[in-house]
């Protein structure tokens, strides 16, 4: 079907605004039927001036490649890559994180999923892992992975997020970087596994037992701790990621998986876990995860991943290609449960369109969200704020701010001042089509 | 739905706490006994559970740390491509470096920390007469101890750390 360009123009701009600067209603393409439809997303369908002869492209006139055992991506998304804080594996912590701006959906590809490691991803034989449960116990026991893959099994899609995620925009001043350096520590993913009070039932646990304390198996020994009521809420012992074992990076052969908690918490090679009366206030839980707060004291168990929202497209390096129909889209999560409700604004928080969530919405889970937009090409600021059902609502930078500070100079954007950022990010469209990083 | 019954079941079994649950679990885990736990069995708690036999002091800290501490967290604790050890202005707001000295609560977590995590390529590789003589050297170079004191199960979880009471719990109603 071909609509005349002229028509098509008519039809998308006699859309609905629903907010400030031309946010569409989130259901314009449903509710326009399939002429409109094809009329909104008009953009990339108007014809070029110049006639376009149809002809066969060399891979249409003879058989492709060899399937190959383990699929990979088309040479031509090479560039669809994590970042990496130490590629040379100094003796420090590295980080790579996920390219939110070249990705779309809810869930993370298993080669593009965040990773952080404080000594290296190590090299775990699964025939000689075990995971043991002792401490306040009746009975100590370990399990090999070929007992716990016969066990009975769930999935979850949960976010899993560094809590030092979005770290960068304590700064001061916003720092110029992509959607992947600001808030690339956070990334979601189907995890299958054990229920860990599956496995607390048999070992049996002494009423007087209120934390645990997990342990990897990785260098460094990590370990932290983790109140028994979660067990017995969520945490599962995770094999699968994405229906395949886990990445080496996230954890293989097994990890603890502590839904919509603290990164750090949900111990990778899972070894480990001693049933205790008190926590054990290991390196991580009373130095690093402690942020400090104005005045000096800092907050000690956080654990919670709080709501929060960003807006990967269109965001810094996708340039805007002119006026005309785009997506905004992002995703929104929260540790406290389903996102209820996105709002997006295109006049620096004047005026707010509500966001179509795309189903199914699940707990502590991405939420991916999307608006139609047509931009005028004129200056605009993007912003998106989440609600969760817990009844939490994404802060403003400026509500976060005064509570838990910000710095007086300019970090490295891939320093960590302090954790547990969660408030609004803002992005400014330029009429160049630049997208920059702001604070409004 | 098969995995979604079994799911519910569990559940139901935690909830009523039946002896007849047990029959029905898959029971694959094998029984451990506390020697064959011993090696593993490395969490140290801030009351001083978990604290094996054995003892320090600064003096053999001194020697251990400059052998295989030094070249990364520099001469004396003061720094090098690792964190500093030593020292540290008063924790003002997030710009304030977190030091042993001026933020660590429980002097536990630095013999826990050092037995499980240090030297970086070596984890593990310390006694445990080593980790003690660490932790006496490192205290006693930030003035928390004396350099004449002996750091044991018995000592070391008396030690008070000057930040002690700097903490917030962030979600009570979670613990």
């Amino acid at each position: 079907m071909t609509i005349p360009k002229k028509q098509l123009e008519q039809d998308w701009t006699n859309l609905e605004t629903v907010a400030g600067n031309g946010l569409l209603h989130r259901r314009a393409f449903l509710r326009g039927g399939a002429a409109l439809a094809g009329a909104v997303t008009g953009y990339t369908l108007v014809p070029s001036a110049a006639a376009q002869q149809l002809t066969d492209d060399p891979w249409s006139l003879g058989p492709g490649a060899t399937v190959p055992d383990y699929g990979t991506r088309s040479r031509f998304e090479k560039d669809v890559v994590r970042t990496l804080s130490n590629p040379k594996a100094e003796p420090r912590t590295q980080h790579a994180r996920t390219p939110h701006h070249l990705l779309n959906g809810t869930f993370t590809p298993n080669g593009l999923h965040f990773v952080i490691s404080h000594a290296g991803d190590p090299d775990i034989d699964p025939e000689k892992h075990r995971l043991v449960i002792h401490g306040l116990v009746k009975q100590p026991l370990a399990f090999t992975l070929a007992a716990l893959a016969r066990y009975p099994m769930v999935s979850c899609m949960t976010f899993l997020e560094c809590g030092g995620n979005s770290a960068p925009l304590f700064s001061k001043e916003p720092i110029q970087a992509s959607v992947q350096a600001l808030h690339g520590l956070v990334s979601c993913a189907e995890w299958t596994g054990v229920r860990l009070s599956t496995l607390l039932e048999e070992t049996g646990i002494d009423p007087k037992a209120k934390w645990l304390i997990a342990e990897g198996a990785d260098a460094p020994h990590l370990s932290r701790s983790v109140p028994v009521t979660k067990a017995f809420d969520d945490a599962i012992i995770a094999l699968y990621q994405n229906g395949e074992r886990l990445m080496p990076g996230n954890g293989y052969p097994m990890r603890l998986l502590l839904p919509g908690w603290e990164g750090n918490m949900n111990i990778k090679w899972l070894r480990r876990i001693q049933l205790t009366e008190v926590p054990a206030m290991t390196f991580y839980e009373a130095r690093t995860y402690a942020p400090i707060l104005p005045g000096g004291k800092a907050y000690q168990f956080y654990f919670i991943q709080e709501v929060k929202s960003f807006i990967t497209h269109p965001s810094p390096g996708l340039a805007m290609k002119g006026p005309g129909f785009y997506e905004i889209s992002g995703v929104a999560y929260s540790g406290n449960g389903r996102i209820t409700k996105v709002m997006v604004s295109a006049d620096t928080g004047k005026t707010w369109a509500q966001a179509a969530l795309q189903e199914p919405v699940q707990s502590k889970a991405f939420t991916r969200f999307r608006v139609p937009w047509r931009w005028d090409g004129g200056p605009a600021v993007l912003q998106s704020r989440a609600w969760d059902e817990a009844g939490y609502a994404q802060p403003t930078r400026a509500e976060l701010v005064a509570v838990r500070g910000e710095t007086t100079r300019t970090p490295p954007v891939t320093g960590f001042p302090s954790q547990h950022y969660n408030a609004i990010t803002s992005w400014s469209v330029e009429r160049s089509g630049e997208v920059k990083h702001v604070y409004a | 739905m098969y995995t979604r019954k079994l799911g519910r079941h569990v559940v139901l079994t935690i909830v009523l706490g039946t002896s007849a649950a047990f029959a029905q679990a898959p029971n694959l885990g094998k029984p451990l006994n506390p020697a064959e736990i011993a090696e593993w069995d490395i969490n140290v708690l801030p009351d001083g559970t978990g604290l094996p036999p054995g003892s320090g002091n600064s003096a053999d800290g001194a020697r251990i740390y400059a052998a295989k501490c030094a070249m990364c967290h520099g001469e004396s604790g003061k720094g090098g491509v690792n964190a500093r050890l030593v020292g540290g202005d008063p924790i003002k707001d997030m710009e304030s470096e977190k030091t042993i000295a001026n933020f660590w609560p429980f002097a536990t977590t630095l013999f826990d920390y050092i037995r499980r995590a240090m030297p970086w390529r070596q984890p593990r590789s310390l006694n445990n007469n080593e980790v003690y003589a660490l932790t006496a050297y490192i205290l006693s170079l930030n003035k928390i101890i004396g350099e004449n004191d002996t750091m044991n199960a018995q000592t070391l979880p008396k030690v008070r750390m000057p930040n002690r009471d700097g903490f917030i719990i962030r979600f009570p109603d979670r613990l």
